[in-house]
């Protein structure tokens, strides 16, 4: 039972990694550094809120969060791709740009500095199933299958072939035809509606929007991602491997055997020794951050 | 014989300028929508924001501030970049000079000279921001590891580490801010110039510009300087011409930190004489903007600095009638707007510039 606690915790955890992380092995496979996934997770939030704020019912917040992290990743989009901007640069300045606005919209929206009224989320509280009442949460679901259908799709299909060939050489891709920049394109908007939907799973899990939710999870969705080697089942794993600490440490927090903060670290830590190279070395997509 | 010259000074001069000058008007078209859409006036909530930051001592003493620590971050920024490094990581760097700062300044016995104390203080905290840069310089110039992702990573453990070391061990209990320094104080603006009085302002800030010098002269005026930009502009040829690539890197890297440590001081010897968790959150980040509208250019930083810190005060200023996150919108748009228009703008001018040679040679022909 304790197990099955462990495991479910774990879960619930991981679900904004797993889906930010997915997002993010499409943006990095199609060359565009994912540096905006925090960003578009904590816009995916908000949104998901005043959808649901507004719009009365989960759903709707769930289309709002897809809609935040869509122009999210267009205003990306636009900077990088259109005006070849630099993409270390525009990803950070989207992360300050959501932190901005999403606090703005805040007191616009609901006169607070801090928070968001209550909304629903798609309940099961009162069902009592306890945690197991999280997986009638359709998002759990999109989190759990998104990496491995991606992988499926990255190299069990020509579609994958081709996404792959772009983020590692696009000039010879283009030769053969394959559009590029729609390419990139579509995978930096796919990457802002998945990283949004993990961010709508916090704010609908936690039933209100507080300022600065997201935390650092897209960097820890970024650390799993080059942890994971950009390979969507090892990412799936890092994300797992982080979330299991996590809850780890929420369990062991009356033991008092290592500080908390140093559990938080593992993620951060875990990523310099994999780009050191120190076991095995974790190589990016060979035109990531070169968008044309 | 003197055109082209001339044509060049106006050219890099447009080349400086026109991308941030469009910047900021791209960022008040957005401010003017984000302040009609809370039903405000734009042009009230702009005078009010130039009232409150120039417009009287206290405001502007707040703006200096704040720009002291925004020229060492975007110097750190300029340093590394000039070398083809992104240092993302002055937020944790800024905060470790800070944090060593007040440890010396602890240290000291109350009886240490003035001088020497401050000298000792701003040594330890370049020192430490120099170690946190030198992390991700070494793993670069030694593994190859991308230093945006090592900075990034080494942010979060630096502040883990040092809010570590500050809730357990040293903080005054109910805070999250270490005791009062014995020794290391430097002198507010106040203590001369008593229409400052209250404001935050300290001699720090001449510290800060200083620090712009030395890093102008050690650019654009030594062998190292120009190893560096060198290595910046062209990696393959700086090495093909004898220079050690990766030594300049973790060069640059420590120089870097070091510049970022150096703003810690601010807080730290200038303003409260204790290190506190989060004392100059964001900093580091908007020192990515200063650099960028500055050009990496240690004069053209300065301006940047006095700009974003006009900016952070202006929110304050103009809280009564818009939310002051209106201003870190305005940042961030500055920021994607300089280095959307940057390329474009080069590509325009170089189009022009071309253009103009063509039609010199074809009246020399004729």
């Amino acid at each position: 039972m304790i197990l099955l606690a462990f495991v479910l915790q774990t879960i619930r955890i991981a679900i904004p990694y797993l889906l930010a992380a997915a997002g993010g092995v499409i943006s990095e496979r199609v060359g565009v550094i994912a540096l905006g996934l925090e960003g578009m997770m904590l816009a995916g939030a908000f949104g998901a809120v005043l959808g649901s704020y507004y719009g009365g019912s989960a759903w709707v917040g769930l289309a709002c969060a897809m809609l935040a992290g869509v122009i999210v990743a267009l205003i990306m989009a636009l900077c990088t791709l259109r005006y070849r901007a630099d993409q270390v640069v525009v990803g950070i300045a989207v992360n300050l740009l959501v932190i901005g606005a999403t606090r703005f919209f805040l007191r616009l929206s609901f006169d607070s500095a801090s928070n968001s009224p209550r909304v629903d989320g798609f309940g099961g509280e009162g069902s009592g199933l306890g945690v197991m009442a999280s997986f009638s949460n359709p998002i759990v679901w999109i989190g759990l299958l998104a990496l491995p259908v991606l992988g499926w799709l990255l190299f069990r299909t020509p579609f994958g072939l081709r996404v792959r060939a772009v983020g590692e050489k696009p000039e010879a891709a283009a030769t053969l035809g394959v559009p590029v920049r729609s390419l990139q394109l579509r995978g930096l908007l796919l990457c802002g509606i998945l990283a949004s939907l993990g961010g709508a799973y916090l704010a609908l899990d936690q039933h209100q929007f507080t300022d600065s939710m997201t935390a650092g999870r897209g960097f820890i969705a970024l650390a799993a991602i080059i942890f994971g080697r950009w390979m969507p089942l090892r990412v799936a794993a890092a994300c797992l491997l982080f979330a299991a600490a996590e809850t780890l440490q929420i369990q062991l927090q009356g033991a008092q055997l290592v500080p908390s903060q140093f559990v938080e670290l593992i993620p951060y830590v875990l990523t310099i020794v994999a780009l050191a190279g120190v076991v095995g070395k974790s190589v990016p997509p060979a035109a990531l951050g070169k968008a044309q | 014989m003197s055109a082209p010259r001339e044509h060049g000074i106006l050219m890099r001069a447009a080349q400086a300028l026109l991308a941030p000058v469009l910047a900021v008007a791209i960022a008040m078209v957005v401010g003017d929508l984000l302040i009609l859409t809370y039903g405000e006036s734009p042009g009230t909530v702009y005078a009010l924001l130039l009232e409150g930051t120039w417009g009287n001592a206290y405001g502007f003493g707040q703006v200096l501030y704040k720009t002291m620590t925004l020229i060492c971050t975007g110097l750190a920024f300029a340093y590394a970049a000039r070398a083809g490094l992104f240092n993302v990581g002055a937020e944790g760097q800024l905060a470790a000079g800070g944090f060593a700062a007040a440890l010396i300044g602890l240290a000291l016995p109350v009886a240490t000279p003035a001088v020497a104390a401050v000298l000792l203080c701003t040594a330890g905290a370049m020192g430490a921001g120099a170690v946190t840069g030198a992390v991700p310089g070494v793993l670069r110039a030694r593994f190859g590891a991308s230093e945006v992702i090592v900075t990034i990573m080494l942010n979060f453990i630096v502040l883990a580490l040092l809010n570590y070391a500050v809730a357990s061990h040293l903080a005054v209990p109910e805070t999250l801010h270490t005791e009062v320094m014995q020794a290391g104080f430097v002198s507010r603006l106040g203590a001369f110039l008593p229409a400052f009085a209250g404001s935050a302002a300290n001699l720090t800030i001449v510290i800060a510009v200083i620090a712009a010098v030395v890093a102008w002269w050690a650019m654009f005026r030594t062998r190292s300087g120009f190893e560096l930009r060198a290595v910046g502009l062209q990696p393959d040829a700086a090495e093909y011409g004898g220079v050690n690539v990766p030594r300049t890197w973790l060069r640059a890297m420590i120089w870097s930190g070091a510049f970022a440590g150096l703003g810690g001081i601010n807080f730290v010897l200038g303003y409260k004489h204790y290190y506190e968790e989060g004392f100059a959150a964001g900093s580091g980040f908007l020192g990515i903007a200063v650099a960028l509208v500055g050009r990496n250019h240690p004069l053209g930083i300065i301006a940047a600095a006095l700009l974003f810190a006009t900016l952070s005060q202006g929110g304050l200023a103009v809280n009564a009638l818009v939310p002051k996150q209106l201003v870190d919108i305005l940042q961030a748009v500055v920021i994607l707007a300089v280095a959307t228009t940057v390329p474009e703008v080069q590509r325009l001018l170089q189009r022009a510039a071309s253009a103009a040679v063509r039609r010199g040679s074809t009246e020399q022909t004729t």
